[in-house]
């Protein structure tokens, strides 16, 4: 496959395109359809036709030249859709000030990160590459597709999807800057007052503009501020805030902040302790994406609950279940299976999880996130059902393209190797949970 | 109508007075009829429509004709299976609660050699942790500790009980965290000094070791006639290795590369222990070597990434299956604290990648049982075992899978934890809905 990509890339190059995203036409026969928004359906096929999905239903003839894959017996599903990853990028943490808006992921990634690939093996065809979680107010996310093979960043891009950005609450930030900087926050009354700065700064910069553009652009333009436009581009709605928060405390202040500048649209990222305040974040129309289980590894997590999802969907909260892992991503279709454990969901709520509400976290549901005519062609092809502790992941397509096939899949799928690295390099210590968040913060700290 | 109404006033009130009076339902023993049930005895196949005695914190009578004591507990399991405890060989349960904070961790002590850093000593018996775990199945733990080369001594615990001398299940065992040649990604030192540490690490072990054969020689002299030898003096460190020394309780032996299993393994044999090698990461590599010696194998997490970037995606789960496949017996742990109630789906990825449902729940229940020594007590269900199991309503390893009831050693353990309260408190708040805003 790899191969296939490389001299995809080369015949690119020789004609000169750039950045063309790669399709793929395919049809998938006999299997058990699970569209997520139309139901289950057996016995159907989907035919995808350069890289959408053009039909589903039965005996649908493949045109010309259009592979065939045989699905019966298997259970077809969409791609599944990780709200929180940071896989496929170089840098996690700009943890030089409270308030980073400025930065973006978008300028970090990393095509050749072997967790894309892996994540692939697990069906999972999209992530959100978020900022950490060391500030407040931190940078800006990018939502990428797992289009392994590519070479240039730019095509992992999920293009025109929703801007996003992320706030962090509670612990992190507070530890960042004001336990170990002495600068604000370092309370969560602190992490508050650091925001709503935030936002009056932006006011006061958006109308400084407005009053340079209504005297018809005469005299001197404002500096230019990008970490300012920012801020104002989330207070008119452009970019939707990913919010890393655990207490229910800091989760109602921040719904309390957004209502006072006029902010609808926040999606609250962990939010263990949401269950408690699941009332007021349906009211409030908020989402929320959460682990399945992870809860102890410190304190604000330590009142948690693994019914934390169940509890949410059930008040009427659009729920997502996320990783935060490079492990966890390549089972997310088992960490939403623990939601008929832990809350006895049903097979359409718990896969929902991993599929459309992802999607609609992210503001891409129009175009993924289930099984529906004129949808991306990002489909995850299982052995068993998906929500089945036995089940393998057998297929998976992005845009129509097959990026992980089980029979056809060698042990060494790098698509760059580092001449210098020693053959004998392994690594035993699986990252700890919230490590990726505060990822690059033994840098910053001088620790180890 | 009216009267369904009544009715179902009456039978809300009554709930509410269980619920008040009822407040913090306690462990209960006595006797105990499991009737109707499946029970998946592991050792000896599957009983169709079984019952099973529960007496003395034992299993006293199994099978299709048992007969029901008088005044039994009667549960009828029809519909419902019945298996052993689950056994996580390898966790720091009761001796870490929150990760973060190092007031509330226990498990690693100063030093590179402490094998008298017993974990039994720091087992909190209180730890929200516990009932958290239990309530899936996993009923009996090993703590271990972990830091230098010789961390300490870990303890396999029962999940029940008010001290920790009441959950011991029964086994000891010294960790060797057997000095790595891969390192660390975080270890930002030249490869130089690393290499001059790790050679030291090697020469220490050994040293380390022979001056512990040698105090059992001196020990040995000592017990034999204690009139005339010359009491040893007080070397803690040393006297806590006598029982791998002597062969007592197999040493624990933590390694995870293929060429330091390799070299370990020549270790043990060199000092002839007996020994049980723990994570085996890349056992898969050197998986004839390790069958070929004899060594059991606990290995795990199962959830958890390859660990070089040009292995199969699939490495970390199928481990179990391919070390099993070439002989060599496997337990399987999580190396988790607060999620060490994932046990069963680390057995079951391992048995949908290769290791089989059958040899999954054995490395989880007898396996684990046979190489603590302990197999005549746990591990499976058997007439005058320990009255240790759990009832599910299908697969335990399945996700969707309830557990109904949870037995440990004779004792009915509430299904009730910290977690399963506030789902009781949140799933429906008693309060009216007020916006966020005023």
């Amino acid at each position: 496959m790899k191969r296939y990509f490389l001299s995809f890339l080369l015949v690119l190059g020789s004609l000169g395109i750039y950045a063309q995203i790669p399709n793929g036409s395919v049809l998938i026969q006999n299997g058990t359809v699970l569209t997520i928004t139309q139901g289950t359906r057996k016995n159907t096929d989907v035919l995808i036709l350069e890289g959408k999905i053009a039909k589903i239903g039965t005996d649908l003839k493949a045109p010309k030249g259009v592979k065939v894959i045989d699905a019966e017996g298997l259970f077809v599903m969409p791609g599944i859709i990780d709200a929180h990853s940071h896989i496929a990028i170089d840098a996690v943490n700009e943890m030089t000030s409270p308030v980073t808006a400025e930065v973006w992921t978008g300028d970090a990634l990393n095509p050749f990160h072997i967790s894309i690939y892996r994540a692939l093996a697990g069906g999972v065809t999209i992530s959100h590459a978020m900022h950490g979680s060391a500030n407040a107010i931190g940078g800006q996310n990018e939502t990428i597709k797992h289009r392994y093979g590519v070479t240039d960043p730019e095509l992992l891009r999920m293009k025109n999807a929703t801007r996003t950005i992320k706030f962090a609450l509670g612990e992190n930030p507070t530890r960042v800057h004001g336990k170990y900087h002495n600068v604000p926050p370092k309370s969560r009354m602190g992490v508050e007052a650091v925001i709503r700065n935030a936002f009056e700064e932006a006011l006061a910069y958006q109308k400084k503009w407005k009053e340079y553009k209504q005297q018809g652009g005469n005299g001197i333009a404002p500096e230019y501020n990008l970490r300012l436009q920012t801020l104002v581009d989330i207070l008119n709605g452009e970019v939707m805030i990913h919010c890393h928060s655990y207490r229910a405390d800091e989760i109602l202040m921040l719904m309390q902040v957004c209502e006072d500048y006029g902010i609808k649209k926040i999606c609250f990222q962990h939010v263990n302790e949401g269950f408690k305040i699941a009332p007021e974040l349906a009211k409030f129309g908020a989402y929320a994406s959460v682990f399945s289980d992870w809860w102890a590894y410190k304190f604000e997590v330590y009142y948690s609950t693994a019914y934390n999802a169940a509890i949410l969907t059930n008040n009427g909260v659009t729920t997502s279940i996320n990783s935060d892992s490079d492990e966890l991503i390549r089972h997310l279709y088992h960490e939403a299976a623990k939601t008929q454990k832990y809350g006895e969901l049903s097979d359409e709520q718990a896969l929902a999880m991993i599929t459309i509400n992802p999607a609609k976290q992210l503001g891409i549901d129009q175009r993924v996130g289930s099984i529906e005519v004129g949808k991306d062609g990002d489909i995850a092809i299982f052995k068993n059902h998906p929500l089945s502790i036995y089940a393998i992941p057998q297929m998976t397509l992005v845009d129509g393209i097959l990026h992980f096939d089980i029979h056809n899949d060698p042990d060494d799928m790098r698509v760059y190797v580092n001449p210098e690295e020693d053959i004998d390099t392994a690594n035993f210590d699986d990252h700890g949970h919230d490590h990726k968040c505060l990822q690059g913060l033994e840098l910053f700290l001088g620790e180890k | 109508m009216i009267n369904r109404f009544l009715f179902t006033k009456l039978m809300m009130a009554l709930l509410w007075c269980n619920t008040l009076f009822a407040q913090n339902p306690k462990a209960e023993t006595g006797v105990f009829a499991l009737t109707n049930a499946t029970l998946y005895t592991v050792t000896n196949g599957v009983i169709e429509n079984g019952t099973l005695i529960i007496q003395d914190g034992k299993i006293f009578d199994m099978g299709t004709d048992s007969s029901i004591p008088a005044g039994a507990e009667v549960l009828n399991c029809q519909g419902l299976s019945v298996y052993p405890g689950l056994i996580d060989a390898g966790t720091q349960l009761g001796l870490k609660e929150i990760g973060s904070l190092q007031e509330t961790r226990d498990e690693s002590e100063l030093g590179e050699i402490t094998p008298q850093m017993n974990a039994l000593t720091a087992i909190n018996p209180n730890s929200v942790l516990i009932p958290v775990t239990r309530v899936a199945g996993v009923t009996t733990v090993l703590s271990t500790p972990s830091g230098g080369m010789f961390p300490g001594t870990a303890a396999l615990i029962n999940l029940h009980g008010y001290t920790p001398q009441q959950m011991f299940a029964g086994f000891k065992g010294v960790i060797l965290n057997y000095p790595s040649s891969a390192k660390p990604w975080w270890d930002k030192r030249p490869e130089k000094e690393f290499d001059k540490e790790y050679k030291q690490k090697i020469k220490r072990l050994t040293e380390t070791w022979e001056k512990a054969v040698f105090y059992h020689t001196l020990d040995s002299a000592y017990q034999a006639a204690p009139s005339s030898a010359e009491k040893p003096s007080y070397f803690p460190e040393i006297a806590a290795l006598l029982p791998a020394v002597r062969g007592e309780e197999p040493l624990l032996v933590e390694v995870n590369k293929d060429s330091d299993i390799l070299k370990a393994l020549a270790w043990v044999k060199q000092h002839r222990i007996k020994a049980v090698f723990t994570g085996v990461k890349e056992g898969w590599r050197v998986a004839d070597s390790l069958a070929a010696a004899k060594v059991p194998v606990i290995t795990g997490p199962v959830l958890s990434t390859p660990s070089r970037g040009y292995d199969r995606y699939d490495k970390a789960y199928a481990n179990a299956g391919l070390m099993k496949k070439a002989g060599v017996k496997v337990a399987i742990r999580t190396s988790e604290a607060e999620n060490v109630r994932n046990l069963p789906y680390h057995a079951g990825f391992a048995a949908a990648y290769g290791l089989g449902k059958k040899e999954a729940l054995e490395a989880v229940t007898i396996v684990p049982a046979e190489i603590f020594g302990l197999a005549q007590e746990m591990g499976s269900l058997e007439k005058g075992k320990q009255a240790t199991l759990f009832i599910t309503d299908g697969d335990p390893f399945e996700t969707k899978t309830q557990v109904k009831q949870v037995f440990i050693k004779g004792w009915k353990v509430p299904l009730i934890n910290r977690q399963t309260l506030l789902y009781d408190e949140f799933l429906e708040r008693s309060d009216q809905v007020v916006s966020p805003t005023k």
